[in-house]
């Protein structure tokens, strides 16, 4: 299948919006989903029968960061095939090392021309198939 | 690519590996590709001490001595060689090979197009993402 549906990890509702906006223009009849912690997508995946295609992940959110979030998404054999990115204004080393050690399928840094970064991320991803990852019920 | 390192290539059609070293000429990559020809042969070149580390992996899924999805299970659970990017690049369109491939966190799962024109599109996008996205040193 191809990309059908996205789940955005972002609090700053601006960012979640020009998101939401330049992602229209790349892809029509793709579902975004926005949580706005890290714990509500955790939530939202456990809890939601249809999983997305994507993640995407802005590492600095309120209580849960990114990379706590990426470490029990890939320990979660119902979630870990999930690809996730990460869109972020940190350029810190150890943050990218760290999410590349957790099989992130790239990593971007803010603020590049918003725009053409959503353009050439989607580009890409609309070229990928998908699986939707069976879920295991969780006790 | 964000930097000058090669792309490593695993696949063991020539005709393939021709069209994709095209399709780099036309849009002026400028990254070394190193071609192999199947797991043994990338790990091989992965372990060799004086080899340049690749910035991506494009893997092809059915070859010979050593599959695309057997070689995922080892990068995917060597400490260093994990973090290395790995787009899917085949024509296997089954599902268990997809669902196999994300569950060893790939980074992209391409359908290599017939067409010449598709290709470049494909590998013009592959190269623009791998230039705007970071990559692990």
């Amino acid at each position: 299948m191809s990309l059908d549906s996205i789940l955005l990890v972002e609090d700053d509702k601006i960012n979640a919006l020009a998101f939401k906006k330049g992602l229209g223009r790349i892809v029509s009849d793709v579902e975004l989903i926005v949580v706005e912690t890290a714990e509500n997508a955790i939530n939202y995946l456990r809890n939601e029968d249809k999983i997305p295609c994507l993640i995407v992940l802005d590492l600095h959110l309120p209580k849960m960061n990114g990379i706590e979030f990426l470490n029990i998404i890939k320990n979660d054999i119902s979630l870990k095939g999930i690809p996730v990115i990460v869109l972020t204004t940190s350029g810190n080393p150890q943050d990218k090392i760290n999410c590349f050690n957790l099989q992130v399928a790239g990593y971007f840094v803010k603020p590049l021309d918003y725009f053409e970064l959503i353009e050439a991320i989607f580009n890409y991803w609309k070229k990928s198939e998908f699986i939707h990852p069976i879920k295991v019920n969780h006790l | 690519m964000k930097n000058n390192r090669p792309i490593l290539l695993v696949e063991d059609d020539k005709i393939d590996a021709m069209t994709i070293k095209r399709a780099m000429g036309d849009l002026k990559i400028t990254n070394r590709l190193v071609h192999v020809y199947n797991g043994i042969e990338a790990l091989e070149y992965l372990k060799k001490l004086d080899s340049e580390k690749p910035c991506i992996i494009l893997l092809d899924l059915n070859m010979p001595k050593m599959n695309g999805i057997e070689l995922l299970k080892i990068l995917k659970s060597d400490t260093s060689l994990k973090k290395l990017p790995v787009v899917v690049l085949t024509t296997s369109n089954a599902e268990k090979d997809k669902t196999e491939s994300f569950n060893l966190s790939i980074a992209g799962y391409m359908l290599k197009p017939v067409d010449y024109k598709q290709f470049v599109d494909v590998i013009k996008d592959i190269n623009l993402y791998w230039t705007i996205s970071e990559i692990p040193d």
